[in-house]
């Protein structure tokens, strides 16, 4: 599958070999790790979430479209579910093409769609016990539990 | 109408369900949320949300069908 939902460990060099081809002379990946801040918190653990059907469909389309958009030749990406702690690799995108240029704009045309259209939520754990769903609060509708 | 409802994220929280199956009366997602945001007091608005009908993105004010399974849609936060 293209696009993956993954509860396992996302590693690398795996998903690296899917992309090679003798026809491509360039390969860009990229890869989103957690990180132990945020908007000023120190960060202790995340937690992703998806809506597995339609996030594996959503993101079959962008690396689709990506496929139509570039001169590439491949172009696959995975995405972490479940608890991660800092450093661990929440997303992975890789593109084959024939040359580096559309390459390095198809992994990042892919990585930003994923972030904007594929049903994934972060919930991010701070120091001190509390947590915080990203993008779906604020301090005007907190209940109590949002430390932004 | 009878619809089964999936929840998830800052939604799944603040209902304490990841999902139910419930008589309503209203015919599009519209109307079904509006309907389940005052009776859960959800803090999240609309227009912040998309909606999804039987696995795919849906518009606000398609017609649902009885046995529909819906799903709000929070803001996302991939990558």
């Amino acid at each position: 599958m293209p696009f993956k939902i993954s509860e396992e460990p996302l590693d690398p060099v795996l998903l690296k070999g899917g992309l090679e081809q003798a026809s491509s002379g360039a390969c860009v990946t990229f890869e989103g790790w957690t990180r132990n801040h945020n908007e000023g918190q120190s960060v202790s653990l995340l937690e992703y979430s998806a809506y597995k059907p339609l996030a594996e469909k959503e993101g079959a389309r962008i690396l689709q479209e990506a496929l139509e958009r570039f001169d590439i030749e491949k172009a696959e990406c995975s995405h972490r579910v479940g608890s991660l702690e800092i450093g661990d690799i929440a997303v992975w995108v890789g593109v084959s093409a024939g040359h580096r240029g559309p390459a390095f704009e198809a992994c990042r045309f892919i990585i930003d769609e994923i972030k904007s259209r594929v049903p994934i939520w972060k919930r991010e754990h701070y120091q001190g016990g509390v947590t915080g769903w990203i993008n779906c609060e604020s301090p005007k509708n907190e209940k109590g539990s949002q430390p932004l | 109408m009878k619809y089964k409802i999936e929840y998830f994220a800052l939604l799944r929280e603040q209902r304490g369900l990841s999902e139910e199956t419930l008589e309503s009366e209203a015919t599009t997602p519209s109307e079904l949320y509006h309907h389940l945001k005052e009776e859960h007091d959800f803090s999240l608005e609309k227009k912040s949300l998309k909606v999804a009908v039987n696995e795919d993105f849906a518009d606000w004010d398609a017609e649902i069908k009885d046995g529909d399974v819906i799903v709000f849609i929070p803001p996302v936060a991939g990558g």
